[in-house]
């Protein structure tokens, strides 16, 4: 990419190596833990960061920054790092991913490893993590999806937006997933979120601009033959609660010809929704952009031109399959009305009894994604998130609940599936401000967890279960092949996107 | 996109060379910049190279700098000089001024959030475009002075201007500020 700085980059990466390789020895050198390595060097905090998404690597940055003995590990179940930027954000964002610069300084400083490879739950035990580190944050995200639990929800071609993404952005557990984009002419996203704006888009965006991102091979091929020319987004509120952002509404209403067709008796706005919109700038904004568009595309008709369709006020009740196999043919969709709730004063659909189909070959479900639990983790079913306090872990729920020392939480896992890479930052900060808290009050570090060596002691316990982890430089493997085989096709990178692919080119 | 990749190259090598300079050489010394917060002007390399560039005699080459404040969460101030044509974002780097830039300048993080802390100096800005406001939306602690530290420019009219990031501003008003409705 750069080819200036190179030599300077690469001077920086010698130096980077070489202070690595003096930290990575010490431990040999000193009996024991790093303290008495020298008269001033303070006593080492030990802590260990499950999952290395944007919450993860805030919380490794801002721990590095606030505590000058931290010493922070982090671990992921992939041979990648950088969680939903690598397999969230969109293909066509490339400005959100800029972000792993940052990720990647923080990876290179001393006082931080990567281990990819490495899964909580199954390679390693909470409490073997408890054992081994003064603090452990779970940053692990939410790796699971809301369900709707209506009948037919597992007819095939209905996938859950989090599985249609991770196909398209070459996670290695969906690689295989194969949605069949050959045989409809239709497709339903459920959800008007930000993800569900994403799929929907990368349906209908032309597909000589989605080749040169960094779109798995397969997608773009499976797309190019794509015969889907209608997507319908179904929100069961209205216009004014649609729950995009307007950066994602405005990018897919200038999408190149697409026709937006959102029916104006929707926009026709209560009492009740003005009230919504002046509280919040936001659902003003995406409301305006919505208006707008109904009018301009409203005259608007050509011939070969794809067509995106906003759906308010339905909700889906049942999905029914075609007529002769197990595949989804349509969408039972009842009408729904608003109604106020008078604690939040926020507005909630309700059924209107009215029925109607949509016919579709392929539904996909944006409806949340949804955390996974681990052993001896506390965890809120409903919520779907780990009950805690400014990044606390609780024991649980109720108010008798004690703090589960040394346990923390951050982003998606703490606060539930919500919000934009930036968001974890300030989510950090308080999850990290709470560990400094704790370790200033002396909780952290008892006189018994003088066993708590940190580092050694990981690579102690994934010797002995035979665990082979991917370091950063094993990742930085990985990303020079990926780039070096994307540059013929003119993308930014051509990921790999098999287990043994990825671990192969780790040089594991 | 040509220049933006190239802006971000020579971004890298600006760190790079600082990360050799402050990260590796110097740590301990890069490390206490950070806890104590420096109120003096501080001249980066680049200000630096800017004015022997321009080798016009004091007054000109003050004229192409303007001087900004820069208020930290923590209540603290910096006061910076910065090149006109510069953004805050890259003034705020080049400085040690912890403003977040998570996707250097191209109008997708929302994390280089600064708050005009005077109205006046607020309405000689741009507008800001319908894309800083769409990142705005999503800012934390938007406040009605508000802006994109990487699209704030710097421009002779600016000269004293005071920004201040996010945290800090919970207890204080903007000064001057009229609420208009919208
Ligand atoms: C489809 C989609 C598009 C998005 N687009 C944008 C966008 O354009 N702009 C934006 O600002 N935000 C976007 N976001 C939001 C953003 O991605 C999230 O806010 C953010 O990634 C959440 O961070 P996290 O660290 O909590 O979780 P994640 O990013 O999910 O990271 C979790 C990490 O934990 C690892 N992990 C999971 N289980 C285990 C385990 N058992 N053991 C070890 N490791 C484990 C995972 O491999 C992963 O690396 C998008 C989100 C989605 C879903
Ligand atoms: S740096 Fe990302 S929006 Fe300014």
């Amino acid at each position: 990419m750069v080819a200036g700085p190179r030599g300077a980059l690469e001077m920086v990466r010698g130096l980077r190596i070489l202070s690595r390789a003096v930290v990575k020895l010490r431990p040999l050198l000193v009996h024991g833990p790093t303290r008495g390595f020298s008269a001033s060097a303070p006593e080492p905090l030990h802590v260990c960061v499950v999952g290395s998404g944007p919450a993860g690597f805030y919380t490794a940055e801002k721990m590095l920054k606030g505590h000058e003995g931290a010493q922070v590990d982090i671990i992921d179940r992939l041979p990648t790092p950088f969680g939903l930027v690598r397999s969230g954000v969109a293909p066509d964002h490339p400005e959100t991913k800029i972000v792993v610069n940052q990720f990647s300084r923080v990876a290179a400083k001393d006082r931080c490893s990567f281990f990819g490879n490495v899964t909580l739950g199954r390679d390693i035990s909470l409490s073997e993590l408890r054992k081994t580190y003064h603090a452990v944050v779970l940053a692990y995200g939410a790796e699971s999806d809301r369900s709707l639990d209506i009948p037919g929800e597992d007819l095939k071609g209905i996938h859950s937006a989090r599985e249609f993404v991770w196909w398209y952005n070459g996670h290695p557990d969906m690689c295989d997933l194969s949605p069949d984009f050959r045989n409809t002419e239709s497709a339903v996203v459920l959800g008007q979120g930000n993800v569900a704006l994403d799929v929907a888009r990368i349906l209908l965006r032309c597909k000589t601009e989605l080749a040169t991102t960094d779109i798995s091979d397969y997608a773009l091929d499976a797309l190019r033959g794509s015969t889907i020319r209608k997507v319908y987004l179904v929100g069961r509120r209205g216009p004014v609660q649609a729950a995009c952002t307007a950066k994602e509404l405005r990018e897919i209403l200038g999408l190149k010809n697409v026709r937006v067709c959102i029916k104006e008796a929707d926009l026709v706005t209560s009492p009740a929704d003005e009230e919504e919109m002046r509280n919040s700038r936001i659902q003003r904004r995406v409301y305006e952009l919505l208006s707008k568009a109904a009018r301009t595309h409203k005259d608007n008709n050509y011939e070969d031109q794809k067509e995106l369709h906003f759906v308010f006020f339905r909700r889906p009740t049942k999905f029914i399959a075609s007529e002769n196999d197990s595949k989804v043919g349509a969408v039972q969709l009842e009408k729904t009305a608003l109604k106020g709730d008078e604690v939040t004063g926020k507005q909630f659909a309700v059924g209107t009894g009215e029925f109607e189909e949509l016919k579709c070959g392929l539904v996909l479900k944006s409806i949340g994604y949804k955390s996974l639990p681990v052993q001896g983790l506390p965890f809120d079913k409903t919520r779907g998130v780990v009950p805690n306090l400014r990044g606390r872990v609780l024991s649980c729920e109720s108010e008798t609940a004690r703090v589960e020392t040394g346990l923390y939480v951050v982003g998606w896992l703490k606060r539930g599936p919500t919000g934009i890479v930036a968001t974890n930052l300030h989510c950090a900060e308080e999850t990290v401000a709470s560990i400094l808290e704790d370790d200033k009050k002396g909780v952290l570090r008892l006189p018994s967890d003088s066993e708590k060596h940190g580092r050694p002691g990981l690579l102690e316990i994934l010797k002995q279960k035979n665990v082979r982890f991917v370091p950063f430089s094993g990742w930085e493997k990985i990303d020079s092949k990926e780039k070096m085989a994307g540059l013929p096709r003119n993308k930014p990178r051509e990921k790999i996107t098999t287990w043994d692919g990825l671990l192969e080119a780790a040089d594991l | 996109m040509l220049s933006r990749i190239s802006r971000i190259g020579a971004r890298l090598l600006r760190e790079a060379t600082a990360e050799t300079r402050a990260g590796h050489l110097i740590s301990s010394q890069g490390s206490n910049r950070h806890s104590s917060p420096v109120v003096t002007p501080v001249l980066s390399l680049r200000n630096v190279l800017f004015s022997t560039a321009t080798s016009g005699g004091q007054d000109e080459s003050s004229q192409e700098k303007i001087s900004v404040t820069f208020v930290n969460k923590d209540g603290s101030e910096k006061t910076i000089s910065v090149p006109v044509g510069m953004s805050m974002l890259e003034a705020a780097h080049e400085n040690d001024i912890e403003l977040e830039g998570a996707c250097e300048g191209s109008l997708a993080c929302s994390t280089c959030h600064v708050i005009v802390m005077d109205v006046n100096y607020y309405n000689k800005l741009e507008d800001p475009t319908d894309e800083e406001n769409d990142m705005l939306d999503l800012a934390f602690g938007l406040t009605e002075t508000s802006r994109l530290g990487c699209q704030v420019i710097a421009k002779p009219e600016l000269d004293g201007l005071r920004l201040a990031l996010p945290a800090a501003t919970r207890n204080f008003a903007v000064d001057g500020y009229v609420p208009k409705p919208h």
